[in-house]
């Protein structure tokens, strides 16, 4: 099993979420988090003073998935989350060691 | 019965001006006789019957409309205050939001209460023998009513309306200075600061013009309170801020750090619902229901608000790079405090230079004093402070009402007796009990430090 981890710029959320419905992914974990990378932050003003703004929004999603469609999965991430310009995101394949529904006591891939 | 004697006192008085009309000046003792028989006899009338019997008079009519349109206008004015509520709120940290309600809470109801019980007298009866027209005692509050204070003897307007429509306007004061020492004031001393100075210092200065005090005495102009009540309560409001320093984290390395605002429908909300109290604050001060000046300063104070906002627009846009939100609201406030003294005086076209002038001169006195570090959070020293001045000086330039050396002369006193007494107030305050919370309180939020609750508590990361 593969964890499919994608920070994403928050408007894609919904275009992401179709797309992996698409090819069958039937559940994931969302998150709104703040960071940033080569975009670094950008800066505001208010009364007159300007401020930096380090920490961007982002959404993050967490979908584990079989090995073989670890793939996939992130191919329909990138396709629909890409804009092309600085601050697109991530996508990080992680290895997971198992999973377990907590409902029915089943593990391993039929727990997905 | 009773009627009839009423109608026998109008009768001896008139006879009595008849025989001074005819009789002339050396007959005066006859006169007073006369006068004091009627007198004497209107005295014995229930103020029922006499109330009742003018009620029935031609002037009743315009009395009555007048006195209807005052206290709509009272009402208008109190509405402000829940426009002061939502601006402060929404220009400081969500952190802060409880303190900020509970004081504006605090305000109004102390500010009615005491105006009742000292201020409204303190402010309006006249003054002391050897005053020189300075300070005015206060006198009564519950006295029963006679017909003097209920018809057109009192005014266009009962002594009942002429009370609450001041009170409304007294507890302003306090509240201009509540919204430049959020974040960081200590709840229990401004309570006690507040209250000193809307009870004590507000009346004194008040008095001085329309008490018919001194600056009265000198052609003083301040139609509805450029000086009286907004500049008065800017100077209070930069002496306080003074004494207290800014908010933890304002100036940081030399730098100025912006404190973001948590709400700004909250303010702008804020902001509408005082330019709509405007209308009453302005035209109630015509103090009766003249279609001519009502309507004018309807219109001056809505011309006003537009120019402030399109100069506060304009200079932000072209000296900040933005179109800043806060500023414009800052300037729609900007310009109905510079045509408050001359609300009525100024006509239309220069209503609106007015406004463009004191939103321009709104964003310039922002910027100036975040650069001296008198942190405002909500600007309060710039629209009332700043712009109260230059309103009282507008209607020098831009009206004949007054002559710009005593507008001057009345501005400066004004703002210098409520800097001076806040600075002793409050400093006073500050060497004994402390005026401010904690640095821990402060970073905490003023919420849970002062009061023990938050304003939202559903918000954000919650276990509950």
């Amino acid at each position: 099993m593969k964890l499919v981890k994608a920070i994403i710029k928050p408007f894609k959320l919904e275009e992401v979420k179709e797309a992996l419905a698409d090819i069958g992914i039937e559940g994931m974990t969302v998150t709104e988090v703040k960071g940033f990378g080569r975009q670094k932050g950008h800066t505001e003003i208010y009364r007159g003073s300007e401020y930096t703004v380090d920490f961007l929004p982002k959404v993050m999603i967490e979908i584990v998935v079989d090995d073989a469609d670890a793939e996939k999965t992130s191919e329909a991430i990138v396709k629909a989350a890409k804009t092309g310009k600085i601050g697109d995101g991530k996508v990080f394949i992680i290895p997971v060691d198992s999973a377990i529904r907590i409902r029915t006591d089943e593990s391993g891939p039929e727990a997905l | 019965m009773k009627i009839k004697k009423f109608l026998l006192a109008l009768l001896l008085s008139s006879s009595a001006f008849l025989m001074a009309g005819s009789l002339g000046a050396q007959d005066a003792p006859v006169v007073e006789a006369a006068a004091e028989a009627a007198e004497a006899v209107a005295d014995a009338i229930p103020f029922e019957d006499g109330y009742a019997a003018f009620m029935e008079t031609p002037g009743a009519a315009f009395f009555t409309i007048s006195n209807l349109w005052l206290l709509i206008s009272a009402a208008l004015v109190f509405i402000m205050h829940l426009g002061f509520a939502t601006v402060e709120s929404g220009l400081s940290q969500s952190k802060n939001t409880v303190n900020i309600l509970f004081k504006n809470v605090f305000i109004i109801s102390m500010g009615i209460i005491t105006y009742a019980l000292w201020g409204f007298n303190a402010m309006y009866p006249g003054f002391a023998e050897g005053s020189a027209g300075v300070f005015a005692m206060g006198s009564w509050f519950d006295v029963p009513a006679s017909v003097d204070m209920m018809t057109a003897a009192y005014a266009d307007y009962t002594w009942y309306t002429d009370f609450i429509f001041q009170a409304m306007f007294a507890a302003t004061a306090a509240t201009i200075v509540s919204g430049a020492v959020a974040e960081r004031v200590k709840l229990s001393s401004f309570m006690i600061f507040a209250t000193l100075l809307v009870t004590f210092a507000y009346p004194i200065t008040g008095s001085w013009q329309w008490g018919g005090g001194w600056l009265s005495a000198r052609g003083f102009y301040d139609f509805a309170g450029s000086s009286l009540v907004h500049g008065f309560g800017g100077f209070a409001a930069l002496a306080c801020a003074i004494i207290l320093g800014p908010r933890a984290g304002k100036y940081v390395d030399g730098r100025i750090k912006p404190i973001l605002g948590h709400s700004m429908p909250l303010a702008t909300i804020g902001v509408f619902l005082l330019f709509l109290g405007w209308f009453g604050f302005n035209g109630g001060s015509v103090l009766n229901a003249d279609p001519y000046l009502v309507s004018l300063v309807f219109v001056t104070t809505a011309l006003a608000a537009a120019g402030g906002a399109i100069g506060s627009i304009i200079t932000s846009w072209v000296f900040l790079k933005k179109p800043d939100l806060s500023m414009a609201l800052n300037g729609i406030l900007a310009g109905l405090v510079g045509i408050t003294a001359g609300a009525d005086s100024i006509m239309p076209a220069y209503a609106i230079l007015t406004g463009l002038i004191a939103g321009a001169l709104v964003v310039f006195s922002i910027i100036f004093f975040d650069k001296i570090k008198i942190d405002d959070p909500v600007g309060a020293i710039s629209v009332h402070g700043v712009c109260g001045i230059f309103g009282t000086l507008a209607v020098a330039l831009f009206s004949d009402a007054a002559g710009f050396g005593i507008q001057l002369i009345g501005t400066l006193s004004i703002g210098a007796f409520a800097f001076i007494f806040s600075l002793i107030v409050f400093g006073l305050l500050k060497v004994t009990v402390g005026v401010r919370v904690s640095p821990e309180e402060e970073a905490e939020g003023l919420d849970i430090g002062e009061h023990g609750q938050e304003a939202y508590p559903d918000f954000g990361a919650s276990s509950r």
